[in-house]
């Protein structure tokens, strides 16, 4: 059971940094439009879902300080405060302190740190400026002003609630602990007495250690109303019965409740009587009363029906009623589109659509060799098909990348304040999608190019002013598709890159010799170099030289690619290239003696015959004349050491990897393949040159080249090879 | 206390009494593997070799959909590689690495059967004469009279060692090229 509870703690966490990331949104847009009521209901709704949660799992620090937040967000919604800045920094604040609740007490179960409780009671004192402070009489007050109506029987003396709770059988495997009700139901009030109903228990054979078999009768002082008290039992109505009497309430309830419960009437009434809910006088003349009343059919009125009948039943029970059917459509109709899915299973799930298209290719090159016209058609329908399940199922890994973008408003916010500068964020192409493992990964070198740009790229409004721009700074972050790639651009409209400080700085490094003077693109591009960074001020965002690289060394690490054009003035534009996903790459299949290799497509230029020519020149060196440029190349044949027969023609694949072209020498030119990466094992983890592999239609296993490294390995091996033949020259030299 | 110990001993020879094992040829010579760790054996073929790897790694096939390294047990002891014939093999075993199953086939010159050799059949390995690292061998199965030396899989097909091993055969001045990739 522990399990089960652990598992709903979970899905409570999940679910809580989600709901505060909701929020986080939400108070954004009500920064721009404060009049919105919707988003102000969805904001109330969030915090009472978290801390209405986290009452059923005992954890108070949540609890309580949610529940300041809740009531100023009640108070919100119902008008009595007004949404100005103050207010929504306080929320935000609030919704991070929430946050950071939810990761130390709920996740790690551990306490806050002292920073966290000053930073809390800080917030406590910034909130209660907009509570209500006679908020408890006020409630206190609502109740008493709506009479309740006798109807025979007479009211009862006890001025306690009264409770009666039968759990049903499945709430431990809902994962929901029937104590905790009982804890934080404590929090309302005080429990004057309780006793636990186990008739249900069945014989110690027939008993099944996950079912619940527990009632209790409960007698509860407190001023609470009785939605709030309601509330408390909410998730375990499904399946439970939960009676809540109020105080003073009719004795003809009692008799209902006590009648409609399973256990028997005197059990019950004696136990009522215990706790001190009846006298034994009131039992005794509402039972004879109950029986003389009872219809003729035997049966007897419904408690509910009784309760509207008699017009007893409070408006805010009503009116509660009503919230949760409204609620539980919004949430069924976000359930409709959204599953849960575990990650690993939808890895599997794609894993074996891999499989399914290797094996489709495989029928597809037999049908082919048997020639039989039928066969083949039905093998051509069969291979649509499964590229299209393929790029279902790859669709299903795919997430918007609106979420991670929107996530930035909050950034820019923070920042532009911290930084003194107005800064708007337009966000473009949300909905344009990548793979969720890329999304993951792309956060943290967005986050410092937005930061980057804020600080350095946009000016303060003043310099804005002063060179006829408007005040306001604007930063956009732009997606779209791109040929089998995803390109996220972050366009600043700030004074743009100082080319000559780039260039004076490249030059004192030695990263460009002192004569030459590349391209305004490669200088700008300078930036991504280690250690550079041509701020005149270190903030505490950026500025350090620390992150530029870094930035590119992540991007590169998804495969993708990063570049940075820059007008003076005018503003910087960074644009980033992603593969759409990790799983698949488009490949370019090619082969050398009886093996297949696959050059990832993105970085195969072109292809080119090696003339008879070249041929002969190879023997003394290894470069082409490629329309006037020189391209040095690598035999492929001789880098593996293939034991083959030299091909009759041979081919040249012109290949780029960081700015610099190379040829892989290759016999043939199979065309491109959609190439499912596998990682090949832990035995081949020290192999350079390859990166992975891939199972061709035939069902044989092709290399995946990693060009960078190969061409890395070919650099070393020619310096090894002439400085060894070199070193005496140049000894006797110097 | 005898009669216990006495018992002990008899389950534990009880339990081993069913250890089945496969035997193979390699270069003539009758090698034996525990069956436990045999997920299956197949024919030789579509092997895609990986270049610039030790002798003793023949390659990768395509074993339903996964790839998996096919390692050649003569070259594996520090022999000549086994030559491919019609009897050919792969024998795909299971074997462990820091908690990591990892498929290894191995190539032999041909399968014989399945033996059950008890216990007290098993000698202990000799600590040299067999033309192979004592660590390989988990001991010596009498068989008809003979002795069949009795591989130990997770020694003889160590990931770690191979990998290793491959490092130190195919790096030829890449540990430079290690370092110069991890720089840019």
């Amino acid at each position: 059971m522990s399990l089960d509870l652990d598992q709903a703690l979970q899905t409570y966490i999940a679910e809580a940094r989600e709901l505060l990331q909701d929020m986080e949104d939400a108070l954004l847009r009500l920064e721009v439009d404060p009049n919105d009521a919707d988003t102000v209901g969805a904001i109330f709704r969030a915090a009472h879902t978290i801390k209405g949660s986290a009452g059923l799992f005992g954890l108070d620090p949540i609890v309580s300080f949610t529940h300041i937040v809740e009531d100023v967000l009640d108070r919100v919604r119902d008008g009595d405060v007004a949404i100005e800045a103050n207010l929504i920094a306080v929320l935000l604040e609030s919704g991070d302190h929430m946050l950071h609740l939810v990761n130390v007490v709920a996740a790690q179960g551990g306490q806050l740190d002292a920073e966290a409780i000053v930073r809390e009671n800080g917030l406590r004192v910034r909130l209660q400026a907009y509570q209500d402070n006679s908020e408890v009489s006020h409630v206190v007050q609502t109740e008493k002003e709506i009479p309740l109506q006798s109807s025979g029987g007479g009211l009862v003396e006890t001025d306690n609630w009264h409770i009666s709770l039968r759990f049903g059988q499945n709430v431990m495997r809902d994962g929901m602990d029937p104590l905790s009700f009982l804890r934080y139901l404590s929090t309302l009030g005080e429990i004057v007495s309780i006793t636990t109903m186990f008739d249900a228990l069945p014989l110690a054979d027939e008993m099944d250690a996950e079912s619940c078999y527990l009632g209790f009768e409960i007698d509860f002082k407190s001023e609470a109303d009785k939605a709030t008290i309601a509330g408390v039992f909410e998730f375990a109505r499904e399946g439970s019965l939960v009676h809540i009497l109020p105080p003073h309430s009719k004795l003809t309830e009692y008799i209902e409740l006590i009648r409609s419960l399973p256990e028997s009437e005197t059990r019950l009434g004696e136990i009522l009587v215990a706790t001190g809910a009846l006298t034994q006088q009131e039992l005794e003349s509402g039972l004879s009363e109950q029986q003389t009343s009872a219809r003729p059919d035997g049966s007897t009125t419904p408690l509910g029906e009784i309760l509207v009948e008699q017009r007893s039943v409070e408006h805010e029970v009503v009116q509660a009623a009503l919230d949760k059917q409204t609620q539980s459509k919004d949430s069924k109709s976000k359930e409709s589109r959204y599953i849960r899915v575990q990650a690993d299973k939808l890895d599997e799930l794609i894993n074996m659509v891999g499989e399914l298209v290797i094996a489709g290719a495989g029928v597809s090159l037999l049908a082919q060799r048997v020639s039989d016209n039928s066969l083949q058609e039905a093998a051509s329908v069969m291979s649509g098909l499964v590229e299209e399940i393929r790029d279902g199922a790859l669709r299903l890994r795919m997430v918007p990348i609106g979420e991670t973008f929107n996530r930035f408003q909050r950034v820019v916010r923070d920042v532009g304040r911290e930084l003194g500068k107005d800064i708007e964020l337009i966000i473009t192409g949300a909905d344009t999608e990548l793979d969720k493992t890329v999304v993951e990964k792309i956060g943290d070198p967005l986050m410092h190019l937005v930061r980057n740009a804020m600080d350095h790229g946009i000016e303060s409004a003043s310099i804005r002013e002063a060179k006829g721009k408007s005040a306001k700074g604007t930063l956009r972050l732009n997606a779209y598709h791109d040929s089998g790639s995803i390109v996220i651009e972050i366009v600043d409209d700030g004074g743009g890159l100082n080319r000559d400080r780039i260039l004076q700085k490249a030059r004192d490094r030695g990263l460009i010799a002192p004569n030459v003077t590349p391209p305004d693109q490669e200088i700008y591009n300078m930036i991504f170099e280690a250690g550079f960074s041509t701020a005149e001020a270190i903030t505490n965002l950026s500025g350090r030289g620390v992150g530029m690289d870094v930035v590119k060394r992540n991007i590169t690490a998804l495969r993708g690619t990063v570049s940075l054009d820059s007008a003076v003035g005018q503003g910087t534009t960074v644009s980033i290239r992603l593969p759409l996903t990790l799983a698949i790459i488009d490949g370019f299949l090619v082969g050398v003696g009886k093996s297949s290799y696959i050059v990832p497509l993105d970085m195969v230029q072109e292809c080119i015959e090696l003339t008879e020519a070249d041929r002969q020149l190879t023997r003394e060196r290894s470069y082409l004349n490629l329309r006037g440029e020189v391209l040095p190349f690598v035999m492929l044949r001789e880098h593996f050491e293939i034991e083959s027969t030299g091909a009759r023609r041979e081919n040249v694949v012109v290949v780029t990897c960081a700015g610099q072209k190379a040829g892989l020498v290759v016999d043939e030119l199979m065309g491109e393949f959609q190439t499912v990466i596998k990682p090949l094992g832990k035995i081949f983890s020290t192999l350079r040159g390859i990166s992975g592999s891939t199972i061709l239609g035939s069902g044989e296993v092709a290399l995946i080249l990693d060009v960078p490294s190969l061409v890395q390995q070919a650099v070393n091996r020619e310096s090894q090879h002439v400085s060894t033949k070199q070193i005496p020259h140049q000894l006797s030299c110097s | 206390m005898g009669a216990l110990a006495k018992n002990e001993i008899h389950a534990a020879i009880l339990q081993q009494e069913k250890g089945q094992y496969l035997t193979f040829l390699i270069g003539g010579e009758m090698f034996a593997i525990s069956i436990l760790g045999i997920k299956e054996i197949i024919e030789y073929g579509n092997l895609t070799t990986v270049p610039m790897m030790p002798d003793f790694i023949r390659g990768v096939i395509n074993l339903r959909g996964a790839v998996v390294p096919v390692v050649d047990m003569s070259a594996r002891f520090g022999r000549a590689a086994s030559e491919v014939t019609r009897r050919s093999c792969i024998v795909i075993i299971e074997v462990e690495a820091d908690d990591e199953k990892q498929d290894v086939g191995v190539v032999v010159d041909s399968v014989s059967e399945v033996l059950e050799i008890s216990a007290v059949d098993i000698e202990p390995a000799p600590s040299f004469g067999a033309r192979i690292r004592a660590d390989f061998i988990s001991g010596m199965g009498k068989v008809d009279g003979q002795f069949v030396i009795i591989l130990n899989a997770d020694r003889v097909l160590s990931v770690d060692e191979m990998a290793m091993l491959s490092g130190v055969n195919g790096i030829e001045g890449s540990s430079e090229v290690l370092s110069i990739s991890s720089n840019s």
